[in-house]
């Protein structure tokens, strides 16, 4: 069906990439431009006149491993691509001098290639998909982010986009369903219900007309794997939703997309434009006698509208507030009518399992976690950025051998947002699926992963994500209108320093009653970081109320600074930023910090390249001492 | 309100694409804040008119979301991530520079009318975390130092 259009796009595509002129690929994602790939992009413009010589610039999503980011790669003519990290605009400067003056692709510079083994051995650059982020990696819903142009349709098209749609063409709508059957793919929202079920449910429901609703409203703070995917590679959205649609048989696609991911909602728009204009949206698509229209709207800034029902009274002009469920959206959704909610990398992910089928898809992951799952992997890992990983893979792999280990010991990692809970040391060796996170009392969530180590307090972070939940629950049920409360006070109390030994059972009791009567997820998970945290780090919970310390010198009236003269290298670095001049001592000897003059502002401990500024229990410090003998 | 104003505003409405469905109610409030930079008396108003519907119930809605100001923003606007990466990288740091370098707070706009500044959960660009957006344009790893220089280029600018 899309033969013709295919190879049209092929050839179009070859004859921009093609290999008698050099191309340069630059990462200007949301997260490449933070890092300064506008200006990189400015650089390679103005060296490329300087230079006179010419080459064709192809924008492209995010790769995945953001700590190299700005990321830019070149292929010479008939060489393959070759990447270079962190290029500043003086990089990109010094690297395009040399590779398309001398051709020189200096080998030492390069992060690593795009092609085959021989190119490593004439080269001497490794393949770029041996990093140590990548190797443990499984790419399949991330395969062309960052490697195609997101913007230009040619680009999706000649990489296999839509094929998927045309296999689901011809299996037809059972066969659609049957297929995710045998895929087993469970639901990347959070909750981890089989697809199939809910697609054969909103197939099988009466009323008319049908919807589908791309759940692009990645509320997750700290959390960015749909935002990627959706500026990466916003076709294979766009193609998963077609599917649904056509095996549901509605006529209508929605993605609500989240209103702080501006360029996301602009590659999206342009997409469906394009998908318009080559007969893949709008009537009779592919001479299927399928019609389906796809539209977006934008949030406005809400974390409770990601769940479902929220989000359909969003999207209907409303309050965003959940109802309770049943009956589920699959029978009274959007205006009423039967509605297919998935979260975007579920719809992501089946272009990859229509095209290449079930079985193949199955292949990866747990036999009750099948497939590759995105992640995105924050905090104080060496390595930071999205991820793809096959479900079943432990945390221990994920931190260390991907995360690449943390600078400083490692202390927690928070699984599944602000709904999740933080996991400690002697449960790395989990493997991630949606019952192991469940079991320890996290959830899986939509992937969000933040590393913490020795200097991330648990009690100031169960009370983050506390503050976080109650500042977002949309106050129609008591439980969690009031729940989140108590437990944002109760925290705020320990943290400040006036916990007392019966807050703990307050906030167990709080809890519970919240897991049992919230009428949605937000209420019935939001006491999960705490009640986790209490399981695993009691211990700093009881410091923080009776010795009054915080050890991770974070709760700022719980701790005074000190200098551990067997970590100190005496480099200065802390006595340039510190604004009180509180910190002395020789260069290359442990240096001294006086608490009296201290402020606590942390810029010290930020600059400190061997982690040797700590906190104290207050009072237990010289500066404190001196202060008290002055003060009689 | 005039009724001229507000068949004008209507008319305004319709040529951007909108037909009075009660489901527009918030791309009409997108609409109008991003066309006069936030959510007006007359705005709600206009709006009221357009879809048929009270004016109390056009605030219960755009009260609900965090994206809609009530309050006639600044020249430059600040967004300070507060989300969980940002938190552990020292988001706090940063909205509090703010508050002592600009002395407004989340939601405020500065009496000379230069900056407005809102705390965000999120700007999806975690791993280069502390995040700051300026105009539409996100500064990362962050620190107080770095966002002081930032905030005087825009203040000169
Ligand atoms: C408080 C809350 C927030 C949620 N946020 C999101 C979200 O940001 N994105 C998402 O896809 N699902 C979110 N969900 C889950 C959705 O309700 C829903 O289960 C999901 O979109 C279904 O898609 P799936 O079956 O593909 O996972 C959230 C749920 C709750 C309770
Ligand atoms: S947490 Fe700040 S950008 Fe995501």
């Amino acid at each position: 069906m899309l033969e013709k259009l295919r190879l049209e796009a092929q050839q179009r595509w070859q004859e921009r990439t093609s290999h008698n002129q050099a191309v340069i690929y630059i990462g200007t994602a949301s997260c490449g431009r933070a890092a300064g790939a506008l200006e990189t992009l400015q650089a390679i413009r103005e060296t490329l006149q300087d230079l006179g010589k010419e080459a064709r610039i192809i924008e492209v999503g995010c790769i995945g491993p953001c700590y190299l980011e700005p990321l830019m790669d070149i292929a010479l003519p008939g060489l393959a691509r070759v990447s270079y990290a962190n290029v500043t605009p003086a990089k990109a400067r010094q690297i395009l001098a040399a590779c398309l003056t001398t051709g020189d692709l200096l080998p030492g510079k390069a992060a690593g290639h795009f092609g085959d083994d021989s190119f490593t051995r004439t080269s001497g650059i490794q393949p770029f998909f041996d990093l140590p982020m990548l190797k443990p990696q499984q790419r399949i819903i991330l395969q062309k982010c960052g490697i195609i142009d997101p913007e230009d349709f040619d680009s999706a098209l000649s990489t296999g986009a839509y094929k998927g749609l045309e296999r689901a063409f011809t299996l037809g709508p059972e066969g659609i369903i049957l297929e995710m059957q045998q895929a087993g793919l469970r639901g990347r929202g959070g909750a981890g219900f089989p697809t199939f079920r809910k697609w054969q449910a909103a197939r099988t429901a009466t009323g008319k007309p049908k919807y589908v609703v791309c759940n692009a409203d990645e509320g997750d703070p700290g959390a960015f794997m749909n935002r990627a995917l959706l500026e990466g590679d916003p076709h294979a959205v766009l193609e998963g939703m077609l599917i649904g649609g056509y095996a549901i048989g509605a006529r209508e696609g929605i993605v609500y997309m989240r209103a702080e991911y501006p360029l996301a909602v602009k590659r999206m728009c342009k997409a469906i434009g394009q998908a318009y204009n080559s007969g893949l949206l709008g009537c009779n698509i592919c001479n299927s006698g399928f019609d389906f229209d796809i539209r977006v709207q934008e949030g406005a800034g809400a974390f409770v509208c990601g769940e479902e029902t929220a989000l359909i009274a969003s999207l209907e002009g409303l309050r965003g507030m959940p109802r309770p469920r049943p009956p589920y959206p699959t029978d009274r959704g959007y205006k009423g009518k039967p509605t297919l909610i998935n979260n975007t990398e579920s719809f992501g992910t089946v272009p990859a399992v229509l095209r290449e089928g079930g079985e193949w898809f199955r292949q990866f992951g747990t036999a009750s976690n099948p497939g590759t799952k995105t992640f995105s992997l924050v905090g104080k890992t060496r390595y930071t950025g999205l991820i793809e990983i096959p479900l079943g893979m432990t945390l221990r792999q994920v931190v260390e051998e991907i995360g690449g280990g943390t600078r400083f010991p490692f202390k927690a990692i928070q699984t599944g947002g602000p709904l999740g809970g933080c996991l400690p040391a002697d449960r790395l060796d989990t493997p991630i699926t949606y019952e192991t996170m469940r079991e320890l009392g996290s959830i899986m969530g939509s992937g969000g992963l933040i590393v913490m180590d020795e200097s991330t307090c648990n009690v100031d972070m169960a009370r983050y994500f506390v503050g976080f939940a109650c500042s977002e629950s949309c106050g129609n049920c008591t439980p969690c209108r009031v729940g989140t409360r108590i437990l944002k006070d109760t925290l705020e109390k320990i943290v400040s320093g006036e916990g007392e030994p019966e807050d703990l059972e307050v906030m167990q009791r709080a809890a519970e009653t919240m897991n049992n009567a919230s009428l949605c997820g937000l209420g019935q998970a939001a006491s999960n970081p705490v009640i986790s945290s209490l399981k695993y780090f009691r211990q700093e919970y009881e410091e923080h109320i009776h010795q009054k310390f915080c050890r991770s010198a974070v709760c700022t009236e719980l701790f005074e600074y000190t200098i551990l003269p067997e970590r100190c290298t005496g480099c200065g670095a802390c006595v340039k930023v510190c604004p009180e001049t509180a910190i002395h001592g020789e260069r290359k000897q442990a240096h001294t910090l006086d608490t009296t003059r201290c402020v606590k502002c942390n810029a010290c401990v930020r600059v400190c390249p061997v982690h040797a500024i700590v906190g104290a229990p207050v009072g237990t410090q010289a500066g404190t001492t001196r202060l008290a003998e002055a003060a009689i | 309100m005039t009724v001229e104003r507000l068949i004008q505003s209507r008319d305004e409405f319709w040529a951007a694409g909108f037909t009075g469905d009660l489901a527009e109610l918030i791309p009409l409030l997108q609409y109008y804040q991003e066309t006069h930079g936030y959510i007006s008396p007359e705005g709600v108003e206009a709006i009221a008119g357009f879809l048929g519907i009270s004016e109390a119930r056009v605030y219960t809605v755009a009260s609900f979301y965090a994206q809609f100001r009530f309050q006639k923003p600044g020249k430059n606007h600040v967004f300070v991530c507060l989300g969980t990466a940002c938190h552990v990288q020292g988001g706090v740091d940063l909205a509090n520079e703010i508050h002592e370098h600009l002395h407004i707070r989340n939601g405020e706009t500065t009496p000379d009318g230069q900056f407005d500044f809102k705390e965000v959960a999120c700007l999806g660009c975690c791993a280069q975390a502390a995040v700051v957006e300026v105009n539409g344009k996100i500064y990362a790893k962050m620190n107080r130092e770095k966002l002081r220089k930032v905030l005087k280029e825009h203040q000169h600018a």
